[in-house]
């Protein structure tokens, strides 16, 4: 702010020499005033746009801070924990879409921070310059695709395959092992929060992918250097000072990537299942918080119903800001030394 | 074996892990445009432009939704483009150090990665539930929210871009603060405003979440604003879970159209973005 004003004076008081429109009406003084004018109408409507985002976003909390109410006085906190959803004895309750949605974000990270750590790690160190870019932006391409269609190809595409071939290998192998093989149970169904997993893993990755590339870009070629010098294989590198150089920027990035799969809706109403249980194995049908709210939120039909949706969106809304802000955080710290 | 030559195969071993990660992405971003072009060319026909969406064993199109998908995004953009630039300015000239313009920076980053179901949830409440019904306008308006933040940040990433040289060759020839950003800054970062808001664009353009229930959807044409409007992605979403096949096909047409729309304006705004200033 301070700045800003002081630079507003310079631009009323400065200019000794008349522009071309002061000559044109003959009065330095008038020109001045309507200089001034001119700034202070512009930085008004540029602050205002500025402020009204800040609006918009506490107009989105508000909203449905407001729109939630009825559900969590009828139901108390426990309705953030309480595994109740039975539309028609009008009792709703938030635990088991927050477990389908943790549970498949946590698939879809598992999945994707290696593979994306690997394609950073390709584009650093290992590809041919020519190549760097097209294949950059063909993994880039992968976050313009839209979640609709990352939906229809989880469900018409993947789902069968996970059917048919995964599924019952996993099943076969990892169901027998004790403790860990519960979730390794049961019926190949295709969809479910694997499959739901699988597919947020693919959505996730080109942005954890980019991030990380930008923070093995802060690694002074100097280190690198001088580690290669000192005969390090090109892994060595990788392992003991690129990653180590920037793990709170890699952290940063994986946080986005979960940020993004957290809030991921259409995608994941298609290879979900819908189904508000809370099973051990991860091939079961569930739900999620933003699929239970685009599935049934046009059906609602008592105030209650949409007041619980709105619940949901609420939660879903406090998890995201919190996963993102620390993202922010983490990666803008990272940036600084 | 050797110290080294252990050392040297568990080198080449992750290198070949992180080869076949990159050929992973690239091999699901070819399998997914196959399966678009595979099920959606045979699909396509001039009668998509012409016809309206069907009732099932009706011979359709995808015209009203087509016609729905670009008056919501066009006025989402016409609304969001001056307002994001200008607080973009805001945020990248007339704020210096300032704090309040750190925060609001952060706040928009925050509703940048809003889940887009919570905008539509939002809209839902504040808009539809006060007018009564579903309309074009409170879709549009849920699309402003997410295109809004995606041009603040753009905007002002791009203008920090601006040598500061530039400003002050402006103010040294006794410009106004307004001219020096519109004539001299906006215009060296002409290239970048335009790429953000065409990213926008290809943003708005395949959401689907957000409409669902703010626009809902329309079985007929209509250029009524105040009346539930049919977009692409929400015909999409309704016929691809339909058991129908005439409705699944359409489905897979319009995924085709939606998806080579976006790409090609994804690729158009990355040559822009990065190609010298003309």
């Amino acid at each position: 702010m301070k700045t800003s004003d002081a630079s507003d004076d310079i631009a009323a008081d400065g200019p000794a020499v008349p522009g071309p429109e002061a000559v044109a009406d003959r009065s330095p003084r008038r020109h001045q005033a309507r200089t001034k004018f001119g700034d202070r109408l512009f930085i008004l409507l540029s602050r205002g746009s500025a402020s009204l985002v800040v609006v918009v976003l506490g107009g989105v909390l508000v909203t449905l801070a407001l729109g939630a109410l009825p559900a969590f006085r009828e139901f108390g906190p426990a309705f953030v924990w309480a595994d109740r959803w039975s539309p028609a004895k009008d009792i709703f309750s938030a635990a088991a879409p927050i477990y389908g949605t943790l549970v498949t974000s946590a698939i879809a990270m598992v999945i994707a921070v290696p593979l994306s750590f690997g394609i950073a790690i390709f584009l650093t160190e290992l590809c041919p310059a020519p190549l760097r870019r097209p294949i950059g932006v063909a993994i880039e391409l992968l976050a313009g695709i839209p979640s609709i269609i990352y939906g229809l190809w989880g469900f018409f595409v993947l789902a069968p395959l996970m059917q048919s071939f995964v599924q019952p290998a996993l099943i076969g192998t990892l169901g027998n092992l004790p403790g860990i093989g519960l979730l390794f149970r049961g019926a190949p169904y295709g969809v479910g929060m694997l499959t739901a997993g699988v597919v947020l893993a693919i959505m996730a990755l080109p942005f954890i992918t980019a991030v990380t590339r930008d923070v093995f870009a802060t690694v002074p070629a100097m280190l690198r250097e001088s580690a290669y010098g000192v005969g390090m294989t090109t892994w060595e590198v990788v392992r003991y000072i690129v990653i180590p150089y920037c793990r709170i920027g890699l952290v940063g990035g994986i946080m986005l990537g979960l940020g993004r799969a957290l809030g991921e809706t259409m995608a994941v109403t298609f290879v979900i299942g819908n189904s508000h249980r809370i099973a051990a194995s991860l091939m079961a049908p569930a739900t999620t918080i933003s699929a239970s709210i685009a599935n049934e939120f046009t059906e609602a039909t008592t105030p209650l119903y949409t007041a619980s949706l709105i619940a949901l969106g609420l939660i879903l809304s406090a998890i995201t800001f919190i996963v993102l802000g620390l993202a922010k955080w983490m990666i803008q710290r990272s940036k600084l030394h | 074996m050797s110290r080294l030559s252990r050392r040297r195969w568990t080198s080449r071993i992750a290198m070949i892990l992180s080869m076949a990660a990159t050929l992973f992405g690239l091999v699901i971003l070819a399998a997914i445009l196959w399966t678009l072009l595979s099920r959606g060319v045979a699909a396509l026909s001039p009668n998509l432009f012409v016809l309206d969406t069907p009732p099932p064993g009706v011979a359709g199109g995808l015209a009203n939704a087509l016609y729905g998908s670009a008056v919501m995004t066009l006025l989402a953009l016409a609304i969001a483009a001056p307002l994001g630039v200008m607080a973009g300015t805001a945020l990248a000239e007339f704020s210096g150090r300032s704090r309040i313009a750190a925060a609001a920076g952060f706040l928009n980053d925050v509703l940048l990665s809003a889940p887009s179901i919570v905008i539509g949830l939002f809209v839902y409440t504040a808009m539809v539930v006060p007018m009564g019904h579903f309309s074009a306008w409170a879709g549009a308006m849920s699309l402003v929210v997410i295109a809004l933040p995606v041009i603040v940040r753009t905007t002002q990433d791009m203008l920090q871009l601006v040598p500061g040289t530039l400003r002050e060759a402006a103010m040294a020839l006794g410009t106004p603060r307004w001219r020096a950003v519109v004539s001299v800054v906006w215009r060296a970062a002409s290239n970048g405003l335009i790429t953000g808001i065409l990213l926008a664009y290809a943003r708005v353009a395949g959401e689907t979440a957000p409409l669902l229930f703010t626009a809902l959807s329309n079985q007929y044409w209509t250029s009524d604003m105040n009346a539930p409007m049919a977009s692409l992605p929400v015909v999409i979403f309704q016929f691809a879970m339909s058991p129908y096949d005439d409705w699944q096909r359409l489905a897979w047409a319009g995924a085709l159209i939606i998806t080579l729309t976006i790409l090609v304006i994804n690729i158009g705004a990355r040559a822009l973005g990065t190609s010298k200033h003309s």
